[in-house]
């Protein structure tokens, strides 16, 4: 019998990724070549507002908002959390009913209602309402707590992924509730709530969008606002999605180091 | 003397099961007490219950003469603060079946997160301590880490030190190898038996046979919620009373070893 040793096998024949790896890499040479051949898109325009002081005025205030509502949504959505999860009834309710409320209602809606909320109540807690609702805060608290919603059912789900002896162990090792949930439970339901919570924040980046519709400025906004003017409708839009995608692209690098840092300890 | 732990007609009810039915244990300072019973007959809820991790439905517990749960408050006995419950765990430790360590810290950090934020412990000091509890069952160079990078065994051995650097005044353990490959139950046997003999007193419930008639004071033996018939290894193994032990410690040594004339 012929000796026979499969580490001197050839890599297998696949003519079928071949054909796939060749249609792939046609297809993108055909757009590569749509987007610098076709004269409408105007690049020496992209490239001449690109860093327009408004238009990067329009990126800043997209970018106070998506983290403000992120930071603000993700506190109230962690406390919703606990909450929708809490042993005591009232508090579970309450919690569950704000998620269905303001999960339900389109995020539009709610800023035009914070905005108009003095026609409605004319003061609140003394104050005149009309001085308290800005723009920028009608905004702020829509954004957040839409988000809040969102995140309270990501941080939710992350929570009861984690296995239920964690919090029987630190109970026995004589954690109270506060120091079992930051400590030993929240860590580990990060690995679950992270890649959801990188999209909800791409989500509400493109979402800040919205605010324009109570006189704020975001970067659509302010690309919207020049063109208007000069009629390049085109390469203003390209210069608010170059700008869009820089920012995912970061945020999905910031992301990748996150999961990695709460990933510790689970690789094996 | 004055038992550590009492439990004076404790019962517990899940549903219509009555999990515990009135069950009366009294562990001396030292003792190492062995609970033994079919599964299902409540040594999992009785050790729960003793440290608190599920609440009772009825009796009384008492820590070194403390009540545990409860408390005399405005003339009437009401359940304690969550906090105040906590304050009680923390004079005793836990061993579980699946060991719960915790995945996201490294076995040093595992020993020394309670006691530094728990129990007030200096961060140096409360590193000393794990890396000598380490050295203790063995595992002195995999102080850094993962849970995950170790064997079951050598994961129980943690979470036994894990439990030990709070010096609880007694420690629990459920069926602490039960989870264990067969070659893997010795090494933490060994770690149980060296804590039993440093005077650590000690409630353990296994199925370990051998290991109950070598290492226990006393042997308790469980059954349908209640404490069937309890006394030292030697009566409980030799010279088992009750028909329901009897059959039960048939499936381990074979009808023929044990006597039916007792
Ligand atoms: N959390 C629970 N909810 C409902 N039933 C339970 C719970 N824990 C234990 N039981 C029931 O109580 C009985 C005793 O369980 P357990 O204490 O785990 O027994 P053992 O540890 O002796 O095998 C079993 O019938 C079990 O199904
Ligand atoms: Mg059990």
């Amino acid at each position: 019998m012929t000796t026979v040793d499969i580490a001197s096998a050839r890599p297998r024949l696949r003519p079928g990724r071949w054909l796939t790896g060749i249609v792939l890499a046609l297809v993108v040479l055909r757009i590569a070549w749509f987007l610098v051949d076709n004269p409408r898109f105007e690049w020496s325009v992209v490239g001449e507002y690109l860093f327009d002081p408004n238009v990067l005025k329009g990126l800043g205030m997209s970018l106070l908002l998506t983290v403000l509502g992120m930071t603000l949504g993700s506190l109230l959505g962690v406390v919703l959390a606990a909450g929708q999860l809490s042993d005591f009834a009232p508090v579970r309710w309450a919690s569950t009913g704000y998620v269905g409320l303001f999960r339900g209602i389109p995020p539009l809606v709610q800023l035009i209602f914070w905005y108009n909320l003095a026609y409605l109540a004319p003061t609140i807690a003394g104050w005149d309402t009309n001085d308290l609702i800005t723009p920028l805060t009608a905004a702020i608290i829509g954004l957040s707590l839409h988000e809040a919603a969102y995140m309270a059912e990501i941080v939710r789900a992350g929570i009861l992924a984690v296995d239920p002896g964690q919090r029987d162990a630190a109970k026995a090792m004589g954690f109270g509730a506060a120091q079992t949930f930051t400590r030993v439970v929240l860590p580990q339901a990060m690995r679950v709530i992270i890649p959801p919570t990188g999209s909800q924040f791409i989500s509400l980046l493109k979402g800040t969008s919205l605010v324009s519709v109570i006189a704020m400025a975001d970067l659509l906004h302010s690309v919207q606002v020049i063109y208007n003017v000069t009629y390049k409708v085109v390469p203003m839009l390209l210069v608010a999605c170059v700008w869009y995608l820089v920012v995912v692209t970061v945020l999905s690098l910031g992301q990748q180091r996150l999961e990695r840092h709460f990933g510790q300890g689970h690789q094996l | 003397m004055k038992p550590v732990l009492q439990a004076v007609r404790v019962r517990k009810r899940f549903g219509d099961h009555q999990a515990l039915d009135g069950v009366d244990l009294s562990v001396e300072e030292g003792e190492v007490v062995v609970v033994i019973g079919p599964s299902g007959s409540g040594k999992s809820t009785l050790v729960r219950c003793l440290h608190q991790l599920t609440p009772i439905d009825g009796g009384a517990m008492y820590l070194d003469g403390e009540l545990l749960g409860h408390a005399v408050h405005r003339g009437h006995l009401r359940p304690l603060s969550e906090a105040a419950i906590t304050k009680q765990r923390r004079r005793m430790g836990m061993v579980f079946q699946q060991f719960h360590l915790f995945p996201h810290w490294t076995v040093l950090r595992n020993l020394t997160e309670a006691p530094v934020r728990v129990h007030g412990v200096a961060p140096a000091a409360a590193r000393d301590r794990a890396l000598a509890l380490l050295e203790r069952v063995g595992l002195g160079e995999r102080a850094n880490a993962y849970p995950r990078q170790l064997s079951g065994g050598q994961q129980q051995r943690v979470a036994i030190a894990r439990a030990l650097a709070t010096d609880p005044r007694i420690m629990f353990f459920d069926e602490p190898t039960s989870a264990l490959d067969p070659e893997l139950v010795d090494e933490v046997l060994a770690v149980m038996r060296d804590l039993a003999r440093s005077g650590m007193t000690m409630v353990v419930v296994t199925h370990e046979m051998a290991f109950a008639r070598e290492v226990a004071d006393r042997c308790v033996f469980m059954d349908r919620g209640r404490i069937v018939e309890t006394g030292p290894p030697a009566q409980i193994f030799g010279a088992p009373r009750s028909p329901r032990l009897r059959a039960f410690l048939s499936r381990f040594t074979g009808p023929s070893e044990v006597p039916l004339d007792a």
